[in-house]
């Protein structure tokens, strides 16, 4: 193979999308360079938990590995010619990060957004503070350390400007990139004082001075560009995929079909006969639990992609299956279900079920199933590494960087202070990239390769063949309903395997934080619940999925309630707003969630009042009640998660031949505050979508072990004709009085019911299985 | 060696016959702003035009190329739709995570240069072939119609 007549300029180590900052003039850098340089001085780092271990457990960013940092001089720097270069530590992967974080601090450093420039960190928690972009909680964990970054180093600035105008501090004001002396009108521009600034301590915590949400610029208002738009759309951003290193040959990794197994014998020769393949090479799996250690297999190192995967098919290997060649959708649905006809394990108990059933004018019960599914994110998991002398960098496409960092360093057995990695933009993460398995392949390759890098990439296929699959599920309800058909006794059995079991294989029941979405923090005004978790095994590698166990959970206790509104022959809306009760705050420990997203049970507690308010908001914006040609129906879902609050109404048509279309969805969403509103409103959009792609469309299915579905034409997702004409989103206004909600997940769980409700009130049919595929079809 | 003419410069692409025209631009080129999506042509990602035509690049090899014109996203601006297309794209705020979003430009592009004010129906049909998982369809339809009749004002 030779070289193109003609040929590009080469991208060869460019880490990622943050090329500039090595560009950069190092002398202009030297303000605000950084902890390493100031060491001493640097602001304590927020993680205190892990220091003191006796103290009352930590809620929110305390909580997380390695905290929050508020320290200026990891987070801004300021050239001499007044660019402002701010780090955004949490991955880009659509949320819109990247210009909401670094929005933040311009806004308290009384920055001019168009001369801020924007790079991505590497992994390194004990400088920036948590990295693990997931749980819905970038903004809300790091709102207020980024303003005391942003404060701490307007404060900087003003202090070097009093200084050099020898005026008292109190006299000058930073003010859209400049400071200025109020009596004389004297001014100095960031850059001119970068230098003086870099001398300036950094501002003790306490002392910094924030602004009033009223004096906001840039926060709450909407109106930036995202950083990245334009690089997007004229294919000039970098991806995991799109990473270029000097002499990079290209891998794919042949992987057990089934989970545990392994190869039991190949033979390679044929491989190594396609033109462009360089090697093949094993990669070791490893024993239960999965973690995200890679599955093992054989690789094929090539010079181009499509060498690889042509040697790929050219390998000819006999696998051994392992303990989960069996695992089949269709049996183990059915164990779920005789599962969930027995009783479990009790997780929450009010009152006396068994007496209010016993006293109950009428009982119901409904059973939900919600299958596997894959994150299928556009760009599919790919990484480069490159381990030269015993130190390895990879870029990848990570959600979580610091653990990534420590896994790598862990395989290659070196310490993790000798791993790097550069984190590109995200082509889709829905909790698929916290998960770094491929960057462990890619490291383990270029290892085998002496040091020279190596990219791996995902086809379509083994993304969806292995996955971190959401779990599957059956939801088990039952209720006593009085004369009227108001609850008064309510039953939750939820059965599905747990995220835990990728940790520990040994694992059979939902951990607090998956039955504090959604099953056991439900607020309803009803005496006498019980929540049970009986056991389930896991036979793949189970992940999180954009909202996780809140999706299966709301489908099941959204849709039953609107059952319980129709034999109660009530309006579902009403209905659901009685099941409610009054506006009322209900500590999560009285629900006994342990969990809470995490978060203070004090400062979040479940406010049936914000609940209560999406659903009217989401009800009188969608026109509920209005009426509606036959075929028709609006439906209504309501679910608090992520310390959010959401409401969704869909409108259904259903023709005669039981085609479905949704042509409108009202959503309603309370989050407490917006740093920036034009990306809620994304988040919810696209919320919606995957909602009802989930609800409509998809499915992860096991036969013989394996995943029966290969690419999009089995897997299906959402395609434009299948979204809605209209989206509306409606944000009840916040004024960051309240503590903030996420947005990245709450917008998906509410959709599915909403959908399923409506076609209930469209044709009389209740669907309680997901998909919803042909079940309407005549 | 195989001639071909991609953003209006010639190579000579000397790869087996049958590499896709995506590796090519990805692996032998550098140019990767063409994603990778599916390799089977279900997703649209490595959408490029050829001779001005919307093709998936991941199912095509180089030999069906040969001689032809090719344009990918990196060059698609050049075009006065095409740069419609990417404003509109960005005025609109269309991408979440962006990775879809070349090809989406490409066929957006394409649609409307042979159809300069589609209706939504007409967009639907056109751009089905493109997936976007974070779900940005409402403002793809929008950011079209806004290029639409940008087109048409200039």
């Amino acid at each position: 193979m030779s070289a193109p007549v003609d040929r590009i300029p080469s991208t060869a180590d460019r880490p990622s999308s943050d090329g500039p900052l090595i560009i950069a003039n190092v002398s202009r850098r030297r303000f605000l360079q950084g902890v390493s340089a100031l060491g001493g001085l640097v602001l304590a780092v927020g993680f205190p938990s892990a220091l003191r271990a006796a103290d009352p457990p930590k809620y929110g960013a305390d909580g997380m590995p390695n905290g929050w940092v508020d320290d200026p001089l990891a987070f801004v720097s300021i050239a001499e010619d007044g660019t402002v270069t701010i780090v955004c530590h949490r991955s880009e992967m659509g949320q819109g990060v990247r210009t909401g974080m670094p929005m933040i601090v311009a806004d308290e450093l009384e920055a001019d957004w168009k001369r801020v420039r924007v790079v991505q960190a590497t992994g390194d928690e004990k400088r920036f503070g948590n990295q693990d972009t997931d749980g819905s909680r970038s903004t809300r964990h790091f709102f207020d350390p980024m303003r005391r970054c942003g404060a701490a180093a307007r404060t900087m600035l003003e202090a070097a400007a009093a200084a050099r105008w020898k005026v008292p501090v109190d006299q000058v004001e930073a003010k859209n990139h400049e400071v200025v002396h109020r009596a004389t009108g004297r001014r100095a521009g960031y850059g001119s004082l970068a230098k003086a600034a870099a001398g300036q301590p950094v501002p003790a915590r306490e002392t910094v001075r924030l602004k009033s949400p009223a004096q906001f610029r840039y926060i709450g208002k909407g109106e930036l560009k995202l950083v990245d738009g334009r690089d997007i759309v004229t294919g000039k951003a970098h991806y995991g995929i799109d990473t270029r290193l000097d002499g990079m040959l290209y891998a794919v990794v042949a992987r057990p079909p089934v989970y545990g197994g392994k190869v039991a014998s190949y033979d390679g020769a044929e491989a190594l006969k396609v033109p462009g393949v360089v090697r093949v090479v094993d990669i070791e799996g490893s024993p239960a639990p999965p973690e995200f250690k890679p599955l093992g297999g054989v690789a094929v190192i090539g010079r181009n992609t499509w060498a690889a995967m042509q040697g790929r098919k050219a390998l000819k290997i006999v696998w051994d299956d392992g303990p989960n060649a069996a695992y089949d959708s269709v049996a183990f649905k059915a164990t779920l279900e005789d599962t969930a006809h027995k009783p479990g394990k009790v997780v929450r108990s009010d009152g006396d079920f068994d007496a209010g059933m016993g006293a109950a004018a009428r009982r119901l019960d409904a059973e939900y199933y919600v299958p596997h599914l894959a994150h299928a994110t556009m760009e599919p998991p790919a990484a480069t590494a490159r381990v030269v002398q015993g130190k390895c960098e990879v870029w990848a496409c990570v959600q979580s960087p610091q653990g990534t960092r420590d896994l790598v360093a862990k395989r290659l057995g070196i310490p993790p202070e000798d791993v790097t990695v550069h984190v590109t933009l995200l082509g889709g993460g829905f909790g698929r990239k916290s998960k770094c398995d491929f960057v462990l392949e890619a490291a383990v390759l270029s290892k085998a390769m002496d040091g020279k890098p190596v990219k791996v990439t995902w086809t379509r296929e083994d993304d969806l063949h292995h996955c971190y699959f959401h779990t599957v599920s059956v939801e088990h309800l039952e209720a006593g309903v009085d004369a009227q058909g108001k609850p008064v006794a309510w039953l939750h059995r939820s059965v599905a395997p747990t995220i835990i079991s990728t940790f520990n294989a040994a694992a059979k029941q939902e951990a607090a934080f998956e039955l504090g979405m959604g099953v056991i923090n439900v607020p309803f005004a009803i005496p006498n619940v019980r929540i049970e978790n009986p056991e389930a095994t896991a036979h793949t590698r189970i992940g999180w999925f954009r909202s996780v166990s809140n999706i299966p959970h709301a489908f099941a206790v959204q849709s039953f309630v609107a059952e319980l509104a129709a034999a109660a022959g009530r309006d579902q809306k009403d209905f659901l707003l009685d099941v409610i009760g009054p506006a009322r705050q209900v500590s999560p420990q009285t629900l006994s969630d342990t969990w809470n997203h995490g978060e203070s049970p004090e400062r979040y507690p479940v406010d049936t009042g914000r609940l209560r308010g999406v659903v009217e908001t989401a009800a009188r914006e969608a026109g509920w009640g209005r009426s509606l040609p036959k075929g028709r129906g609006l439906g209504i879902a309501a679910h608090y998660s992520f310390v959010t609050y959401v409401a969704a109404v869909a409108e259904v048509a259903v023709d005669d031949k039981g085609q479905l279309t949704i042509p409108r969805v009202d959503i309603a969403v309370d989050c407490g505050g917006c740093v920036n509103p034009d990306r809620v409103r994304a988040q919810m959009e696209g919320a919606c979508v995957m909602g009802i792609g989930l609800a409509t469309l998809g499915e992860i299915s096991f036969k013989a072990g394996r995943v029966e579905q290969d690419n999009f034409h089995a897997y299906e997702v959402t395609r434009m004709a299948g979204a809605p004409r209209e989206i509306r989103v409606h944000i009840i206004p916040g004024d960051f009085s309240k503590p903030l909600g996420g947005v990245g997940e709450p917008g998906v769980p509410p959709i599915a019911p909403a959908i399923c409700n409506a076609i209930f009130a469209a044709t009389g049919k209740r669907i309680r299985r997901l998909p919803i595929r042909d079940q309407l079809k005549a | 060696m195989t001639p071909v003419t991609i953003n209006g410069r010639r190579y000579n692409v000397d790869l087996p016959e049958d590499t896709p025209l995506l590796w090519t631009l990805r692996d032998h080129l550098g140019l990767t702003g063409t994603k990778f999506g599916c390799g089977m042509a279900l997703c649209g990602a490595c959408t490029v035009h050829v001779d001005g035509q919307p093709v998936r690049s991941c199912s095509t090899p180089i030999s069906a190329v040969a001689n032809k014109k090719i344009t990918t996203i990196e060059a698609v601006g050049n075009d006065k739709v095409g740069k419609a297309v990417q404003s509109a794209w960005v005025d609109m705020g269309v991408p979440q995570c962006g990775y879809c979003q070349a090809g989406q430009v490409m066929s957006a592009t394409a649609l409307l240069r042979r159809t300069p004010k589609p209706t939504d129906a007409e967009i639907d049909e056109a751009m089905s072939g493109n997936i976007c998982r974070c779900g940005t369809y409402v403002r793809i339809r929008a950011a079209i119609q806004r290029a639409a009749r940008q087109g048409a004002t200039s």
